[in-house]
Parts: structure tokens; C-alpha cells; sequence
């Protein structure tokens, strides 16, 4: 019998049909993975194995039968049982999935003493056990910590001990490295995978990720709308899709090994140079340096890339360039004259769509503020925000909207179209595709490029993707630590990497190809041992 | 732990400021007001040379700096009052000397002061056993019609002003059911039985007002934290609901609960006045009330320098224990 | 706890969120509320009460200040004479015990003191809160420091009893409602002010205030475009509950005999020799608390009812994992400083 059964599956949340007729079993200790965009139903599906819908006001069709346990039809008690002890659940964001006031040791055994009426000492020393086995150091000392004492690959490590104190036969993994840096999470794919070869539990692994699926699976499900799209052997799947919504999505995701497509004819007109850029926060023991010593060019017509995990400094860059905020040492020069403050020719792109547009005033307004802080004519405004956004892609008829009524993607293009407004010579993108959908972010990116050509812009690009920075860079600077450690044309610090910690982030990053990704993981492990 | 040691003292650092800062505060606004101050200070049936005496004591001479140097001094060293004919010492913690009764205001504050900490701090236990059970129920009976009906409850003691409640049950407790006395303060060390059959009712009537605001708040951060994402964790690793309430809900609501306790230490020492002078009780809220209606400045600033230290204590060891309740305060 | 699951997917959400905006939404929101609608009633109900005192008065033919010996019964102490205190085509509630003044009018006035002390009291309060809280964080570390210590002060100091001591040494010539609610209003502005310095500092940092700081406008006109109308919603659902704690605390002094003094009328004033009285004439004692009792429950159930309208992230949040629909009944941070 399969270790997970699942029969025409529906789930509905009011008039929303989140999952739609699914089916799909899987093998005692294969792994499978649910990939998707976001809004294709593939948490919600997780939710169902559990039985997590149950009293939510959601309505569940289909059969469901995991380990033994028919979920539908179980009663409270047996759904408990199946909960933690069959079937455990490791969540997307380690910080808020676990209980903040207590610790870690404690919260994994009373979820241990839940299931097993055993001893609290036993059940403290049980915790002891599995945070060794995910690799947390001096676990004993360590279980006494609280959450927020860890890192997050640290967390994530707890959570995934809390799942295997009760040696399940299957672990679900609902986003488990969404949350992380690269470097964590190719550890902590490492550890899925070790963990699985050792207790031959069956995974199903929920992920917006081509890349991570490849990484961990025997199988991929491809979902969207709720629906299947295509299920198959990982490397068929990946390697050769039968069904055109798959080859969109592999189509969109960025390669960290292609070459950069469209490289700029090269200028000499240098817009942007920052020299010994540095910038410290708090005073006395709490000080810190977010950005230490930092020197930088950017060209007209070309787009300097900078990739750097969470904390190395990056966004405090970008802002400074921008001049919102002011350095602590070192100085910015616009067309090689020294300016401080904010620029109308440098302009920003942000990350997060929601927050970056006032959810009060219609995005047309939004776009006119530059226009309008210029002291230009109302009629010409209007004129020229509509230009702007055709430009980007959106609808005259969009002036009057407000925020709430766009999705991520149009968000984003409004806030490109605001950026335009000023006639900037320079635009600092932060971010300006990690909150957004792998064929959105190809739009978007797409976009950008396009506009670049036109007018010539210079763009800096800040992200933590290697990959969709190799696809839009011509030149990149790798930041840690505030501290730019690599820099130059892009092939040659993706292609031949001087640096260690460079070399480790490439190394780090999920490949799609199944096989070169085993290859990848014994590199790894190479690299951690020497 | 050093983290610890350094909040702890830049807490208690910041707790002397705030207290200085309230005697400056206290001392501008009743003693440098335009007006007469030495008349108002010795009260209308004093003499013009009772007057200028009076003026002398407070320096009225001196600019005003000098003049709350020497209150200060009053407080921490002491003062001697000349009351025209003898020299009276007021020793140490001096809060000046009332000129209406001739007598020193901290004698006043003392000899009433244990009717009004009986009356504050018996009221406290009651509060938040009564609110924060009341929230935890209403909390674990979330959508039923138990929840519902202690729902409307709370709202009700939230809305009833602490002396229509205290009116209310005075008339049916005492006048009209005669279950009890009229209440008549009685001394701990003297009778604890009658001190406290005696301070029953006024008790009820300070914490039923106070209990409301801890139930709506207990329930409310009760279930802000069951909506939180570790709660989804328990309930996924199979950890029963009464668990996930008692255990990891609750402690969610602690620190809030902590931190309402030291906000409305000063409600409810507005609200002991209300009492006090409601049901006859002879504490600091029924002299201060007196001591308004006749105008005796000295032990008008007396009180309000009293009550504003206690206040200021009970927030800084509220934040103490918050701390404690929540660790990460520290961090931050 | 559906929710819950689907809000974990990765952000960007590639769907529109559908939905109306601003105010349009507040009132379908409030309108939801069977609660609030009926505590809105009432509130309008007193507030035209107020209103047209005068007109209902000189119906009655009654004005609240003027003695009636001749119906109270001297040789008992000053008891309303006729059934039920006196109640009578000419004095539709009765007449008070010992003065003989009509009940009903001064119930009609009183709610105007009540509700004008506690609207003036409450604008000084949101002002001061408002120009503390924004001042606090744009300023520099200094000014923020000293202005949240200020704050602390003042969030400390018991409202009842500096009111109380403030009472006292202002010459009795000073118009006693405006005194009132002036002392309220410069005394309990700290939570307030504490509210909107946090609020702003997280708008302060939020992308779309740094894109207008790009785009080249100054502090002022920032400040006015996108910070203040981001203040609305917590400044409006604070003040809504100010109203009924500020109800409270003119009533409270007016009880103690510190707060509004006669001839003018006030409900905390009429209650405090209602115990003597509740005997002869309950409604001497009934009517005042009564009228407290609903306006202050009134406002506090509306000032919920805004509150859910105006964040309904909060109230949704209520809603998800519990499994089952309730309605919000407020996370209260606590009813401030007054009883």
C-alpha cells in the first residue's frame, strides 16, 4: 500500500476552489514534489494530508488516505495521532513556526511526550538526540535556547528535528528554504537528503523552485489552478516536458550557468562612482558597519550587478546611492560632480510591490509625483504619465486605479514607470523581482532590459538570485559582510570565481538538472571538508 | 545575563529621572503659578503676617530654581518650620507642613496611607484573577454561546463608571438586601476578619471595573496568538487544543497582561479615590478630595508627589517583569 | 487556519486583490456590525438630545436651574412631593429632592456638559498626541528623547488625581466645563502620542515614503501627503474610545464636587447625593447612572465597531485558526487612566 493516497482531491474556500480534482500517490520513502506558482494550490494540499483543513470553514472533496489513516473520515483523536507521529510538517518560516516563550528542547518534547507518554526527561533527552542528528552543535547546551537565539539555518534545523522526534514515515516540507540564504539552503536540502537515506522516509516537498525540487526528488508534480499540469520522473519532467505550461515555467526560470544573452556595447561615460562608501549604525556596543569601504563605477548604458546574501550590506548600498541615505565616510559623485542627498537622475526600483506604492492615492498620481515636484503643467502630467505607462506595458486606463486593484507584477511595472518619470540617468533596482513569480520575474527583468537599451540607462541590480543577476549584469561586485570580496565582468567571476566564498555560493545553487545537482552535492561536500 | 544587568540599571537610571522630572513638573505648575502663592499655600483664613511667614519658609524671595533646590532639600534632608512661636522639625522625607490642620504632611500621608494600599492591592489580586480567567475562558469558549454572554459581560463592567458600580452595590448589598454593613474601614493588624468583610465591597467595585479591561485584553492577545504561526506548528504535530490555549496561548498574553497591570495602576489609584470617598474610607483618595475642597496646597502637591512615586515604582517594576515575561525586550 | 496555509505561500501574489478602497470600504465594514450600528443610533439619539435641550425643555416648559419649593416636602428633609418623585405632566421625570429643580431638564443639560467636556477634551488630546508623536519621530535623537520622556511623564501621572490637584488651585472664576476639559485634555495625550510616534516611524521607513522622498518633494509636503493620512486609522479608532474614558472622568469629578459645579448640570455631579435619595426618588439615582451607563457602553461598542472597520487585519486575524466566525471584541490596550 502507498504511503500516500490521494483521490480527486478539492478543496474550497468560499467561492475559491484551491485545489481541483487531484490525484497522486506515493511509494513508502519516495520523495515527490508539488511545484508551482504562487496561487496554484500546492500548500493547500499539504494542509489536506494532515487533515489541517478540518474546522476552517473549508470545504474538502475527494479521499485522502496518508499512512495508514483515511484523514477524511478519521475522528479527532486519530488525526492527532497521525499528526507529528506518521506524517510531520516542516513550515516555510522557522522564526514564526515556533513558539517564541519557550525552548527549542522543550517545544520538540512536548510534541515527543504528545505522542509517546514518555518521561519528561526522556522526552528532553530525545530532543537532545534529534537536534544532534540535524547537525546543531552542543545540542544539550543548545536545546535551552530559545528561537530567536538561533540562526535562521539553525531554526530550520530545529524545526526539522521537531519532525523526526517521532520517526515519521513522512515528512512534509511546505516551502523549508524559502526563508533562507543559498549557502543555508543548499544545507539544508543536504540534510532533507542525508536524513531521508538514513531513515528512508518518504518527502513531499511543496516549492515554487524548480531548482530545489531537482535538488531533492524522485518526482515532480507540476500544479497549477489547482490542478495538475504534468507528473512524472523528475529527470523526464525537467528535462524534456511534455505540456506547454511546463516548458513556460522551466522556460522563465533564470540559468546561473547561461551566459549573459544581450551584452552592452561598452562606454566610457561613467554616471555613478562612489569611493570609499562606508556607513555604520547605533553608537557604542551596538555599532555596527553595514557597509565598510566600498568604491564603485557604473556606466552609462550598462548594469553593475551586486549579489550578497541576507546582511551583507546590500540594501544599505543601494540606499546610499540613491542618497536616502547619507554615508558615514566617503562620498558619491553624479556626472564626476560630488552630491549629497536625493538626485531626480538617480532613481529607485523596490522590492516589496505592496509597500512601495500609498495604498491611499491612484497609481497615476504616483507615477506624477517627480512630474509634479518639477513644477510641470497639469495637462502635461497627465500626457506624460499615460506615455509612461504604455511604456511599461499597462493601460492608460490604469491612471485612476489604486494599488490594491494590481497584482505583484503590475506593481512593479508602476513603480518602474514612477522611476521614469524623472528622466533618470541612473535607477538602483533593490530587489526588484524576488517577491514576484518566476514567469512574472521574466517579464519584469525583460522589461527592464528593454528599457535600458532605449534610453541608455545605467542600472545598478541588487539581489540575492546569482541567477537573474548573471542574466541582467554586465559587470557584478559579491558583497559580505559590508565588503565588496569579488568583482568584474560577469562571465568571468561566474565562470572562473577567484574567491572562496564566491566559488561556495555558485556551488550552492539548486540546479535543474537532477544529475549535475548529485554532482553538485558531492562538491559540496568536498568544499565543506577542505 | 550582563545584558540583563545593564537594562536592569539603565531601567532604574531612568526610573530616577522620570522621578525628578515629576517633582520639577509638580513644583512649577503649584508653586510658580501667578497668584498669591503664600496665600494659597497657608489657606484663606490665615493672617497677612501668618502670610509672610509663609512666604519666607517657601523663600518666595529667591528666584525659582533656588526655591525648588530647597523643596528638594525638604524631601531629602529635612526642614525646620517655624510656626511663629516654636521651631517644628520635619525630618527627612518632608513634604512640607499643612497649614490648614498644623500638621506635617507625611504624618497625614502615613496615617493613611495602609487604608488606601488595602484597598489598592487586595483589589489588584481580584482583578486579575477575575480578568484574566474571565479572558482565558472566553478565549477557550471562542465562537460558542458561553463566549457570547461573557463577551457582553465584560463590555458592561468596562462601560460602568467605578462609582455607579459602588453606588449600585452599596444600595442592594448593604441597604437594600443588608447582607452586609455599611462598609466602616477597620485596621489588619486590629481584626484581619472585619478588615476585610469590610473592604469586600469596595474591593468589588474597583476590580470589576478593572477586570473588564484585562478580560477584553487577555482574550484579545489570546487570540492574536492562536492566529500566529506556531500555533498552526502545534496543532500540526498533533498537541491537543487545551495544550495549545493553556500552554502557548497564554504565555503569548502575559506580557501584555503585564504591561496593562502598570498602565492602569494609575486608573485604578484614580479609581481608590473614587472609592474611598464613595464608601467612607479614610485613605489618601478621600483626604486628597478634602484637601482640594478646602484648598490646603501643601497637602495637595503632597499627595500628588506620593501617588506619582508610587505610579512611577509599579511601572518600572512592571517593565522589569516584562522583560522577564519577554526576553527579547532586553535584546532590542 | 485555511488561511493561514495559503498566506505562507511565497509573497506576490500574482491575482489582483479585489476590493474598494478607503472610505467607501470603512462604512461597508461598519455596516457589517449589527453592534455598532445600534450603539451608533443611540449615540446620534443623545447627541440630538444635546442638541435640542433648549427645545425640549421649553416644551416641557422646564429650564434646570430653577427651585421648585413648593414641590418637595421640607418637613421630611427635602423628599419630592406626589408619587414616584414627582413625576407629573409639568416635570416628566420628577423633580430633584431638596431643590426642586427638574429632573429632565437637567438630564438634557447634563448630556450636553458630558458630551461637549468630553469632544473638547478629547480634540486637545488628539492634537497635542498628534504634534508630540510626529515631532517625536522626524526629529532628531534629541528631540525624540526628550519628547518620549516628556510622554513617559506624563502617561505616568494619574489623570485623576493631577486633575484633582490642578482643580484646586485655579480661581473658581475660571468657566468651569472649559476647565474641565482642559485639564483632560492636557493631561492623558501620552498614549496618544505614543501611538502615533510609533506609527510614523514605520511609515517614516516604508518604500513608498522613501519614493517620494526620490521624486523630490520637500519634508512638509511628505509629511502631509503620506504620513498623515497613514496616521487616520489609528488616530481615529484611539479617539474613538477616548470620547467614552474622557465621559467617564468629567463624571468622576464632577461626582467628587472638583469637576462642573451648580448651577450647571452634570450627570457625575447629580449622583453625588443620589445615595441619600435612592429610596424616595430611585429615579434621582437611576436616571444619571443610567445615562452614563449607555452612552459610555454606546461609544465604547462603536468606537469597537470603528476600530474593526479600520483595521480589519487585526479583526481577520482574529478570525483565522480559530476555525470559527466571532466577532472582534477589540484588542484593548487598556480603557486609560480614568474609572
Amino acid at each position: 500500500m502507498s504511503l500516500v493516497e490521494v483521490t480527486d482531491l478539492t478543496v474550497e474556500f468560499g467561492s475559491l476552489r484551491a485545489v481541483d480534482g487531484l490525484s497522486f500517490r506515493l511509494a513508502e520513502g519516495a520523495a515527490l514534489a508539488l511545484v508551482g506558482e504562487s496561487g496554484s494550490g500546492k500548500s493547500t494540499v499539504a494542509g489536506a494530508l494532515l487533515g489541517l483543513h478540518r474546522g476552517t470553514g473549508a470545504r474538502v472533496g475527494g479521499s485522502v488516505h496518508v499512512a495508514g489513516t483515511d484523514v477524511q473520515q478519521a475522528s479527532d483523536g486519530e488525526l492527532r495521532r497521525l499528526r507529528g507521529a506518521k506524517a510531520a510538517m516542516v513550515f516555510q518560516d522557522p522564526l514564526s513556526s515556533l513558539d517564541p516563550y519557550y525552548a527549542i528542547g522543550d517545544q520538540i518534547a512536548e510534541v515527543y511526550r504528545v505522542h509517546t507518554r514518555a518521561s519528561r526527561r526522556a522526552a528532553r533527552a530525545r530532543a537532545v538526540e534529534v537536534l544532534e542528528r540535524v547537525g546543531i552543535p552542543d545540542a544539550r547546551r543548545r536545546s535551552r535556547s530559545r528561537p530567536h537565539e538561533f540562526s535562521g539555518g539553525m531554526r530550520q534545523r530545529a524545526l526539522i528535528a521537531m519532525a523526526l522526534a517521532c520517526e515519521p514515515d513522512l515528512l512534509i516540507a511546505d516551502e523549508p528554504t524559502t526563508a533562507l540564504d543559498v549557502t543555508v539552503q543548499a544545507q539544508i536540502l543536504d540534510l532533507l537528503h542525508t536524513l531521508r537515506e538514513e531513515t528512508g522516509m518518504g518527502l513531499l516537498l511543496v516549492t515554487h523552485d524548480v531548482g530545489v525540487a531537482a535538488e531533492s526528488v524522485d518526482e515532480v508534480l507540476v500544479m497549477r489552478h489547482g490542478k495538475a499540469v504534468e507528473h512524472g520522473p523528475v529527470g523526464t519532467v525537467l528535462g524534456a516536458p511534455a505540456q506547454a505550461y511546463t516548458r513556460e515555467l522551466l522556460g522563465a526560470v533564470p540559468r546561473v550557468d547561461a551566459p549573459r544573452a544581450a551584452v552592452a556595447e561598452a562606454s566610457d561615460e561613467v554616471v555613478l562612482e562612489a569611493t570609499g562608501l562606508r556607513r555604520e549604525f547605533g553608537r557604542g556596543r551596538t555599532a555596527f558597519t553595514a557597509v565598510d569601504d566600498i568604491s564603485l563605477t557604473v556606466r552609462r548604458g550598462e548594469t553593475l550587478g551586486i549579489v550578497g546574501e541576507s546582511g551583507s550590506g546590500k540594501t544599505t548600498l543601494g540606499r546610499m546611492l540613491v542618497g536616502l541615505l547619507p554615508p558615514t565616510a566617503g562620498g558619491i559623485r553624479y556626472d564626476g560632480r560630488p552630491h549629497t542627498g536625493v538626485n531626480p537622475a538617480v532613481q529607485m526600483v523596490f522590492q516589496d510591490p505592496v509597500s512601495s506604492l500609498n495604498p491611499r492615492r491612484s497609481v497615476g498620481e504616483s507615477i506624477a509625483d517627480p512630474l509634479r515636484a518639477r513644477g510641470e503643467h497639469d495637462e502635461r502630467i497627465r500626457g506624460r504619465v499615460l506615455e509612461l505607462l504604455e511604456r511599461v506595458g499597462l493601460e492608460a486606463a490604469h491612471y485612476d486605479r489604486y494599488p490594491h486593484e494590481f497584482s505583484g507584477g503590475q506593481r512593479q511595472r508602476v513603480g518602474i514607470a514612477r522611476a521614469l518619470a524623472a528622466d533618470p540617468r541612473v535607477i538602483v533596482c533593490d530587489e526588484p523581482v524576488s517577491a514576484l513569480d518566476v514567469t512574472t520575474q521574466a517579464q519584469v527583468v525583460a522589461l527592464l532590459g528593454e528599457l535600458q537599451r532605449e534610453l541608455g540607462l545605467a542600472l545598478v541590480f541588487i539581489a540575492h538570485d546569482l541567477a537573474v543577476v548573471r542574466q541582467v549584469s554586465d559587470r557584478i561586485a559579491v558583497m559580505r559582510r559590508g565588503q565588496v570580496v569579488e568583482s568584474g565582468p560577469v562571465d568571468e567571476v561566474y565562470d572562473t570565481p577567484r574567491e572562496p566564498y564566491t566559488k561556495q555560493l555558485l556551488a550552492a545553487v539548486p540546479a535543474l538538472d537532477p544529475e549535475l545537482a548529485a554532482q553538485r552535492r558531492a562538491a559540496r561536500r568536498e568544499l565543506a571538508v577542505a | 545575563m550582563s545584558g540583563f544587568g545593564g537594562f536592569l540599571l539603565r531601567r532604574a537610571v531612568g526610573t530616577a529621572v522620570t522621578l525628578l522630572a515629576i517633582s520639577v513638573l509638580v513644583y512649577v505648575v503649584f508653586y510658580a503659578t501667578p497668584g498669591n502663592v503664600a496665600q494659597i499655600t497657608c489657606g484663606p483664613r490665615c493672617s497677612p503676617e501668618q502670610v509672610h511667614q509663609v512666604a519666607q519658609q517657601l523663600k518666595l524671595g529667591d528666584p525659582l530654581y533656588l526655591r525648588y533646590w530647597h523643596f528638594l532639600e525638604g524631601i531629602f534632608v529635612g526642614q525646620d518650620y517655624s510656626t511663629g512661636t516654636s521651631v517644628a522639625h520635619c525630618p527627612a522625607p518632608c513634604l512640607g507642613l499643612s497649614y490648614q490642620s498644623d500638621q506635617q504632611v507625611m504624618d497625614i500621608i502615613l496615617t493613611k496611607l495602609p487604608v488606601s494600599l488595602s484597598l489598592v492591592l487586595g483589589a489588584m489580586v481580584l482583578w486579575l484573577v477575575i480578568g484574566v480567567g474571565t479572558g482565558v475562558l472566553s478565549a477557550w469558549r471562542r465562537g460558542r454561546f458561553s463566549e457570547r454572554v461573557l463577551t457582553a459581560v465584560t463590555l458592561a463592567g468596562w462601560a460602568t463608571p467605578v462609582f455607579v458600580l459602588g453606588l449600585v452595590l452599596m444600595i442592594v448589598v448593604c441597604g437594600e438586601l443588608q447582607l452586609l454593613p455599611f462598609p466602616q474601614y477597620v485596621n489588619f493588624a486590629d481584626d484581619p476578619e472585619q478588615w476585610a468583610w469590610n473592604l469586600l465591597l469596595p474591593w468589588l467595585s474597583l476590580a470589576l471595573i478593572e477586570a473588564a479591561a484585562f478580560a477584553r485584553l487577555t482574550r484579545a492577545a489570546m487570540l492574536e496568538t492562536l492566529a500566529e504561526d506556531h500555533i498552526r506548528t502545534f496543532r500540526a504535530y498533533g498537541v491537543g487544543e487545551r495544550a495549545i490555549v493553556g500552554r502557548h496561548a497564554l504565555r503569548g498574553a502575559l506580557a501584555p497582561v503585564i504591561a496593562l497591570n502598570a498602565n492602569n495602576v494609575g486608573s485604578a489609584v484614580g479609581g481608590a479615590v473614587l472609592t474611598e470617598t464613595l464608601f467612607g474610607l479614610p485613605g489618601i483618595g478621600q483626604e486628597l478630595v478634602h484637601a482640594v475642597k478646602v484648598v490646603d496646597l501643601p497637602v495637595v502637591v503632597g499627595m500628588v508627589l506620593v501617588v506619582g512615586f508610587f505610579v512611577v515604582i509599579a511601572n518600572a517594576v512592571a517593565d522589569v517583569l516584562y522583560a522577564v515575561a519577554d526576553r527579547r525586550v532586553v535584546l532590542a | 487556519m485555511s488561511e493561514a496555509l495559503v498566506a505562507s505561500q511565497p509573497p506576490g501574489t500574482d491575482t489582483p486583490v479585489p476590493g474598494a478602497s478607503g472610505a467607501r470600504q470603512f462604512w461597508r465594514r461598519l455596516r457589517a456590525q449589527r453592534a455598532a450600528l445600534v450603539a451608533a443610533a443611540v449615540v446620534a439619539l443623545l447627541v440630538l438630545v444635546a442638541l435640542a435641550a433648549p427645545l425640549l425643555t421649553a416644551l416641557e416648559g422646564q429650564d434646570p436651574t430653577t427651585y421648585h419649593p413648593s414641590l418637595i416636602d421640607s418637613a421630611r428633609g427635602g423628599v419630592p412631593i406626589g408619587s414616584f418623585g414627582g413625576i407629573s405632566a409639568d416635570h416628566w421625570l420628577g423633580v430633584e429632592p431638596q431643590t426642586g429643580r427638574d429632573l429632565f431638564a437637567r438630564l438634557a443639560y447634563g448630556a450636553r456638559v458630558s458630551l461637549a467636556v468630553a469632544l473638547a477634551a478629547t480634540v486637545l488630546q488628539v492634537f497635542l498626541g498628534i504634534v508630540i508623536g510626529v515631532a517625536s519621530a522626524l526629529g532628531n535623537r534629541w528631540v525624540d528623547q526628550l519628547l518620549s520622556r516628556v510622554t513617559d511623564i506624563i502617561v505616568a501621572l494619574p489623570l485623576m488625581i493631577m486633575s484633582l490637584a490642578l482643580l484646586a488651585i485655579v480661581p473658581s472664576s475660571f468657566p468651569r466645563p472649559v476647565l474641565v476639559s482642559l485639564v483632560i485634555g492636557l493631561i492623558a495625550w501620552g498614549n496618544i502620542a505614543k501611538i502615533v510616534r510609533a506609527q510614523t516611524l514605520t511609515l517614516k521607513g516604508l518604500d513608498y515614503v522613501l519614493a517620494a522622498r526620490l521624486s523630490g518633494w520637500g519634508a512638509w509636503r511628505i509629511a502631509r501627503r503620506e504620513l498623515l493620512p497613514g496616521l487616520a486609522a489609528p488616530v481615529i479608532t484611539y479617539a474613538a474610545l477616548l470620547v467614552p474614558t474622557n465621559i467617564s472622568a468629567e463624571a468622576a469629578l464632577s461626582f467628587l464636587g472638583v469637576g462642573v459645579k451648580p448651577p450647571t448640570p452634570s450627570w457625575g455631579q447629580m449622583l453625588t447625593a443620589a445615595d441619600v435619595w435612592y429610596q424616595a426618588a430611585p429615579q434621582y439615582l437611576l436616571l444619571p447612572a443610567g445615562a452614563l451607563f449607555v452612552t459610555v457602553l454606546a461609544l465604547t461598542v462603536l468606537g469597537d465597531g470603528v476600530r474593526t472597520a479600520l483595521d480589519p487585519r487585526a479583526a481577520s486575524r482574529l478570525r483565522v485558526g480559530t476555525g470559527r466566525r466571532n466577532e472582534t471584541g477589540g484588542a484593548g490596550t487598556g480603557k486609560e487612566e480614568t474609572s
